[in-house]
């Protein structure tokens, strides 16, 4: 696959990232290099304590690397104030996390309003109608009102997913995005985050231990010990 | 449960996050109305109880007495200059004298913006007589319109009614007892320069003093002056005024001004008002300390949120939410909590009010004293439990504000 860096979502130049643990300093990813183009759907995997959890943080600019340069559509947010890089994060990037990631005192439509209602500051129609269909989309019409403790597992995570693609995000992170649910719920998760995917062209980084779903992504990018080990494309977006 | 489009999202999230901690939001606005309940019922209480004591105080008093300044004995130092006569000053005694030029000062006094009347007055001692009966009294000479703007004295009247006209006179209840005698009755009175007048008693007053209602003999400001051997002049000058707990500032400059002595009633009754500013202190001592358990209570609960809440905290940042509206939601419930305990504490008060009001009665059945929750004591409660709602959550908001959105989530 040609890179071409105009059409990159994400590009990572040398990004290190070390924490200071006692006196020493301990480095946990060694000079990552990556690129996202628009519309890939990639699956990050590796065994735990690999730095995956510490990448995906860094991409969702929730935490800053020690080194290197991290571009978001082309703009490099390495040397951004934070208050760019919230507001970045809120319109560039959704979050689909494991589990318990809606907001109980919401209802199911409000939370997926959440990210609209947080940049815009006050509730209007527009954002409503916008989480109605994005509810819509994931099957969820019926549930518009009802309090997320009143939702299956399956049904809360395809509320995050509806909350994620509320801003139109270049890119969305999932972490174990089907971690806490059975086989069968876990495979229809999956196979809507692919349609949305598919439909809206959006880029996807899904980071699983599951290797039958990583399986089912076009790229695999294994992550060992701070290094990326493999990177290989199975099939070529459309 | 529907968002008001009008509303901020710190609002929303506020209102939401203590409508979904019900147990905890109830019971912290709970504590804080029943500490405001006790700041407001104690001071209307005080308010109540010191207007009622301060009123009484002066009923029977003016608020600033104006006096001819003190004769004092002036040594002589034999001519030679610088040789003091020492230590031998002996105070002179105290014969009863006019105000100089009072005419001329009470105009300047009415024209003071302080000052609400002014009223001349011309009295000593005296001896009422009749019958047998022989009883020491202060005679007192006024203008009644103008007493009665200081004293109040037409409306403490319990027989006959206020009119001294030449040989009239006004008695107190007590010796009116003391001499047998009541209105329509005459009275004589005797002076210790000789003169003497008979008076009708045109009314009997009650002033609610014993000493007061016992000694104060009343008559027309001319009557006074000729019993008293001061004719055309004034032994004090009484002054009523707008704010009477400017009296004692207002007594100073008098003095200064007109060379007089100037009595405040703050003066004359310091140990009384030593003990209402005494109450006032250790009331505002017990409030600060109420204020201070109330605003750690809603701090304590907040902190506490914060806690439980952390993950959803950093959800809401990774979604895009700054650290301003974090903080702000949190500020927020602190206020909120504030002003709905004020409410219910003030409502709590009223009732507290309601209920003092059935027992605390005279014997007679009326009312000890009035009081009132004022309007305004109600406004200042709730801005000020507030204010103190926002300041304890100031704490914990900033924490909220400053969670890391990477430990949060994985929390």
């Amino acid at each position: 696959m040609a890179e071409n860096p105009n059409n990159a979502v994400l590009r990572l130049g040398g990004i290190r990232k070390s924490y200071l643990s006692g006196e020493s300093e301990l480095e946990v990813l060694h000079g990552i290099d990556l690129t996202l183009q628009r519309g890939e759907f990639a699956a990050l995997i590796g065994p735990s304590g690999s730095g995956k959890s510490t990448l995906l943080n860094l991409i969702g600019l929730l935490d800053r690397p020690t080194a290197g340069q991290l571009f978001i559509d082309g703009e490099e947010t390495s040397t951004l104030p934070e208050s760019s890089i919230t507001k970045l994060r809120g319109q560039r990037i959704g979050f689909v996390f494991q589990h318990h990631c809606l907001i109980p005192a919401f209802t199911a439509l409000e939370n997926v309003m959440m990210p609209l209602l947080v940049e815009r500051g006050r509730p209007d129609t527009a954002m409503r109608q916008r989480a109605a269909e994005l509810l819509a989309e994931v099957g969820l019409a019926d549930r518009q009102d009802y309090l997320t403790s009143r939702l299956s597992g399956g049904q809360q995570q395809r509320v995050a997913i509806a909350r994620s693609l509320a801003m139109n995000p270049s890119l969305v992170l999932a972490d174990e995005p089907t971690g806490n649910l059975d086989t069968h719920t876990a495979d229809d998760i999956f196979a809507l985050l692919r349609e949305v995917n598919i439909r809206e062209q959006t880029t996807f980084l899904i980071v699983t231990h599951d290797p039958r779903l990583a399986a089912r992504c076009d790229r695999i990018i294994e992550l060992v010990d701070g290094h990326i080990v493999s990177d290989g494309n199975q099939r070529l977006p459309d | 449960m529907a968002m008001s489009p009008w509303l901020p999202f710190e609002w929303i999230a506020a209102t939401r996050f203590l409508r979904e901690g019900r147990t905890q939001s109830l019971l912290i606005i709970v504590g804080v109305g029943v500490g405001v309940s006790v700041i407001v019922f104690m001071s209307a209480l005080l308010s109540g109880l010191q207007s009622n004591l301060v009123k009484r105080t002066l009923s029977s008093q003016s608020h600033i007495v104006l006096l001819p300044p003190e004769e004092i004995a002036r040594p002589l130092d034999g001519g030679e200059s610088g040789k003091s006569a020492g230590p031998l000053i002996q105070k002179q005694a105290q014969r009863l004298r006019s105000i100089d030029q009072w005419q001329n000062i009470r105009g300047r006094l009415e024209k003071m913006p302080e000052i609400a009347a002014v009223s001349p007055v011309a009295s000593g001692p005296a001896f009422a007589v009749r019958g047998d009966a022989n009883k020491s009294v202060s005679l007192i000479g006024i203008e009644p319109e103008n007493y009665n703007r200081v004293i109040g004295l037409e409306e403490r009247i319990v027989a006959g009614r206020l009119r001294l006209n030449a040989g009239e006179a006004v008695i107190g209840i007590e010796l009116a007892r003391d001499l047998g005698a009541t209105v329509g009755d005459k009275l004589r009175l005797n002076t210790n320069n000789g003169a003497n007048d008979t008076l009708t008693i045109t009314g009997l007053f009650d002033l609610g003093n014993k000493g007061v209602n016992a000694r104060n003999v009343y008559v027309g400001l001319r009557s006074a002056q000729s019993l008293l051997d001061l004719v055309g002049g004034v032994s004090s000058i009484d002054l009523s005024l707008r704010d009477i707990y400017a009296a004692e500032g207002l007594a100073l400059k008098i003095a200064a001004e007109t060379g007089l002595q100037a009595d405040s009633w703050i003066k004359t009754n310091a140990q009384f008002f030593t003990a209402l500013t005494s109450q006032r202190i250790s009331s505002n001592v017990i409030r600060f300390f109420i204020g201070l358990s109330v605003a750690f209570g809603i701090a304590s609960v907040l902190v506490v949120s914060v806690v439980q809440r952390s993950k959803e905290i950093g959800i809401l940042r990774a979604m895009g939410a700054s650290r301003g509206q974090i903080l702000r939601t949190f500020l927020l419930q602190g206020g909120i909590v504030g002003l709905l305990g004020s409410l219910l504490g003030s409502a709590l008060a009223w009732s507290f009010l309601a209920i003092w009001r059935m027992l605390a009665l005279n014997p007679d059945g009326t009312p000890m004293f009035m009081i009132d929750v004022e309007p305004e004591l109600i406004v200042i409660a709730a801005g000020g439990a507030t204010l103190v709602g926002i300041l304890a959550a100031l704490m914990p908001a900033r924490r909220a504000a400053n969670l890391d959105p990477v430990v949060a989530i994985r929390g």
